[in-house]
This record gives C-alpha cells, structure tokens and sequence, in this order.
C-alpha cells in the first residue's frame, strides 16, 4: 500500500504508476456529475459543444453535493460520493473522450470502465460513502456551478481541493478492480455460511 | 382566545420536528457511534480499516461543524405515536411539512424530493407524500415524534421476498444471506439490517423498515428471536465484504429481526438496509407542552 498525493493536472505516466489497494489524495480540480451531467457531457460530445471547462487530467466525482451560497459565494457543506454503478452505463465513453484521470464515487464501478481506464489511463478512487464532511473540509474553494438547472444533486460543480481524500484506488489502470476481487471472496465465503447455517447451496 | 393557544401548540411541534431533524442529520445516535468505534478495533483489513477511521473522523468534523454528516441527508420519514387523548392532531401534517421545509432551508438539508413524472425536485423535500408519516395511536394524551431521514443509497438495496412457506426460518436466512452478499458495497456498509417476517409483502418491509430505529445495544427482549438476530449477525460479517465493500470483517453493526403471523400459503420476508450513517431522533410532547428529547441531548 503506498500513499500518492497528485496535483491536478494528472498525467497518463502519473496515473499509471498506482495499482489497486494505494492511498490516492488530490489536489487541485474536482467536477462533480452524477446520472444528469454525464449524460449531458456525452451528448454534448456528440454534438461538438464544448463542456463548460476541459476535463483532461481532472477527477471527476460521483457527488451530489449539499451546497449553501453565503453572499454570492458558494460553500460545500457536505459533499460525499453517491454509487458509482448508476454512472457505469456512460463512464467507459467519459474516461475515453474527456480524458479524465481520476473517478471518483463509492461501491465500485464494471467491466466496461475497468477496461476504459486500462486502455486510457485512469483509476478509480472509493471515497468513503457518507463521509460528507470530511469531502466538505478538503474543498477549498467552489470555482463555479455549471448546469444547475438540473438542480443542486445533479449540477456540475467545479471544486478546488486540497488533499482530498483518502481515496482507496479501487480500479488501476491496469485492468485490477478490487471490488470484483472481494466479489471472489464474497461467493467462496457464501459456501461456507450456508455450511455455517446447515442451509443447501 | 382559544385560537391562539391552538396556534402556539402547533408552532411547538413545528419547532420540535425541525430540532430532531436537525439533531437526526448532524448527531450519530451513541449507539451507532459506540458500534462504529469496536469495529474499528476489531477490523483486520488494512483497507476496511482506513474506511472506518475516516467515517469516525467524518462524525467528530460533522460534530464539530454542525453539519449533516452525510450529504444525502435522505427521504424524510416521521413515525408518530399519537396520544388518542392527545389534542390538535390535525394540526400535525402541516407543522412536520413546516418544519421540514425549514430545515432544509437552515440545517442545510440536501432537496431530495423528486416527482416522478416530470423529474423535477420540489427544492425543499416536500411533494405528494414526502415527508412520509406513519401513525400509531396509543393510549394517553402525549405525542412522540421520531424522524428517519433515509439514505438513497441503502435504500436502493432493500428488498421483499415471498419465500417459500416450507423452507421456513432456513428460507429466511438464506434470504438475507443472498440479500446482502447481491447488496455488496452499495448501501454503505457497516449497515444495519432490518429483517422482518410475515404480514404480507407490505407489512413485512413496513416492520423491518421501522425495526432499524431500534438501538443497537440490547438483544431482543424474545430469546428465540435475539438467537436469530446473532446467527444472522455472525452469518452475514462471514461475507468478507466489509467496509464500504473494499473487503473486511464488519459488514453489519446489527441486525433486528420483527414479524406478523402469516397467511398459510404465505412467507413474505423483507430486508431493510440502513447505512452507518443510520440517521433517527425521537421527542415526547406531554400534554402540558413540555418536550423531552429521547435520543439527543439538545444542544
């Protein structure tokens, strides 16, 4: 387990220095999009409309974030990761066209990003679920809101952060994805439990 | 004359709901607390390890700020015990609404109210039905209110069998077995398991929804049932899931078992998911107006 602390922007040779299992902390640009926003990016892909920032070498964070605006400044008051897998449908085209260096959420994402982030170059950072305040502390500033009209949840926030983290590199790009390992695990361990219980498989 | 004090009694109630949510969203009951603090010690996974000591820090900072603890501060749920003495009880609705509103203005409250045609969110997590109540009239003239605000995440996972009436308890567990092992890391784990038999499909998921409010110290108070809720306990932290699913020893804090008679042809079983961040207040209104807080000390 070895502990990295990058600076956005991340590079490819950077990212792929860490495997599965590493501690991860980021400094520098953090986007969130859930569901909304990323179905948003990919159609503007499509289209040839640029996104409101280039998110080449950012992370991009599974957070629908309590936000509250003091002023006309926006403040995180609680910002911890929502389930990745509902992003798993758009996230291999994500890391693929906007070459988005860290994923961040929590629960784990497929297949079909685990390749993605082999073949382009991310991982995927589990940010522990619910620990909203810790997120919340390490953002420094709230660079801008893009998107809002899809409400606060759903919106692109475009956060400063130091050292945002701990973050367990739960996909390298190396093609390793912890939680289908600890899914391994999990279906030997069951055998054992229906024994425990005298059930039949 | 009269009027008045009508409209004192249900601004009380207003500020009461608004308080416990407040308390419910920012404080981890002790029990919870307590529950997450020997997982740590006990956790052998490095990386189940680092998990729990950031939730641990996450609730002392959340403590600190005054701030929710997780930003999904979920779907809001009161469950009221009605005094049948108890006077203004159709004021309540309206106050919970209020009061609700309120918080999520002030607390801040994450807007998690969704209407399910047009996709639109309400902003201030009302909308047909939301906040949700569930009444019981009891004996006396006082009100408790209890409030769950409900993560989406453990949510998402909660599920409703109808199991087979022949298999009986060993159906049950495998049930709840398989629930949690297809569950995996998305509800959050640590989690707190409410398993319920009986009823029918909706009664079932009703009781194991309303047994994660129950605290975590304690067995049940019926031996036949805290044997079960040990063997589920043991059963499902075998799993290896573990923290946040990255694999460890602690995958449920607790488990509460409840149950209904059966209908013969029928064993509907229900598996309810709360996350660690398992998130309840409760208060006592008496009928002179004072309030008593019963999971919180009011800060």
């Amino acid at each position: 387990m070895t502990v990295y602390k990058l600076k956005t922007p991340i590079s490819e040779e950077e990212i792929r220095k860490l495997k599965v299992n590493d501690v991860l902390y980021v400094t520098g640009t953090i986007v969130t999009a859930r569901d909304q926003a990323h179905k948003r990016a990919l159609e503007y892909f499509k289209q040839g409309k640029p996104l409101p920032l280039n998110l080449e070498g950012l992370a991009v964070f599974h957070c629908g974030p309590v936000m509250r605006k003091e002023g006309d400044k926006w403040i995180a008051v609680a910002a911890g990761p929502t389930t990745s897998t509902r992003m798993d449908i758009f996230e291999d085209e994500f890391v693929k066209n906007f070459k988005v260096r860290v994923v961040i959420g929590k629960g784990g994402m497929g297949k079909k990003t685990t390749d993605a982030m082999a073949k382009y170059g991310a991982v995927y950072g589990a940010f522990t679920g619910g620990a909203a305040v810790l997120a919340a502390k390490a953002i420094k500033n709230v660079r801008s809101v893009e998107w809002f009209d899809l409400g606060m949840p759903e919106a692109m926030w475009i956060f400063e952060a130091e050292e945002f983290g701990p973050l367990a590199v739960a996909i390298d790009s190396h093609g390793n994805n912890l939680f289908t390992d600890v899914q391994k695990t999990v279906e030997e361990n069951k055998q054992r439990i229906y024994q425990k219980l005298g059930l039949s498989p | 004359m009269k009027e008045i004090k009508t409209l004192e009694k249900a601004k009380s109630v207003e500020n009461v709901a608004f308080n416990i949510l407040k308390q419910a969203v920012i404080y981890l009951p002790e029990d919870v607390k307590q529950a997450l603090k020997k997982a740590y010690a006990e956790e052998t996974s490095e990386t189940g390890k680092t998990q729990l000591k950031a939730i641990l820090d996450n609730i002392e900072l959340a403590e600190k700020y005054q701030a929710p603890v997780c930003q999904d501060t979920g779907t809001i749920i009161f469950y009221i015990k009605a005094g049948a003495k108890a006077k203004n009880l159709d004021r309540i609705e309206e106050a919970l609404i209020n009061a609700t509103r309120k918080a999520t203005k002030e607390v801040p409250l994450r807007p998690n109210a969704v209407d399910p045609f047009s996709q639109k969110n309400s902003g201030d997590n009302t909308g047909r039905l939301i906040p949700y109540i569930n009444w019981e009239i009891v004996p006396g003239d006082s009100l408790e209110l209890t409030v769950m605000t409900k993560g989406g995440g453990s949510e998402n996972v909660c599920v409703t069998g109808m199991l087979v009436p022949g298999e009986g308890i060993n159906g049950l567990k495998k049930f709840v077995v398989d629930t949690v092992i297809k569950a995996g890391a998305k509800p959050c784990p640590p989690n707190i398991l409410g398993v319920a038999i009986g009823g029918g499909a909706d009664i079932s998921m009703k009781l194991a929804k309303k047994s994660l409010l129950k605290p975590l110290n304690g067995p049940n108070s019926n031996p036949e049932i805290a044997k079960l809720e040990r063997e589920i306990f043991e059963a499902v932290n075998m799993t290896g899931i573990g923290p946040m699913g990255l694999g460890g020893k602690t995958t449920v804090l607790g488990v509460h078992v409840d149950y209904a008679f059966r209908h013969p042809a029928s064993f509907p079983a229900a598996v309810a998911f709360n996350c660690w961040a398992a998130r309840r207040a409760s208060a006592r209104i008496s009928a002179d107006g004072t309030v008593e807080y019963l999971t919180h000390k009011m800060k």
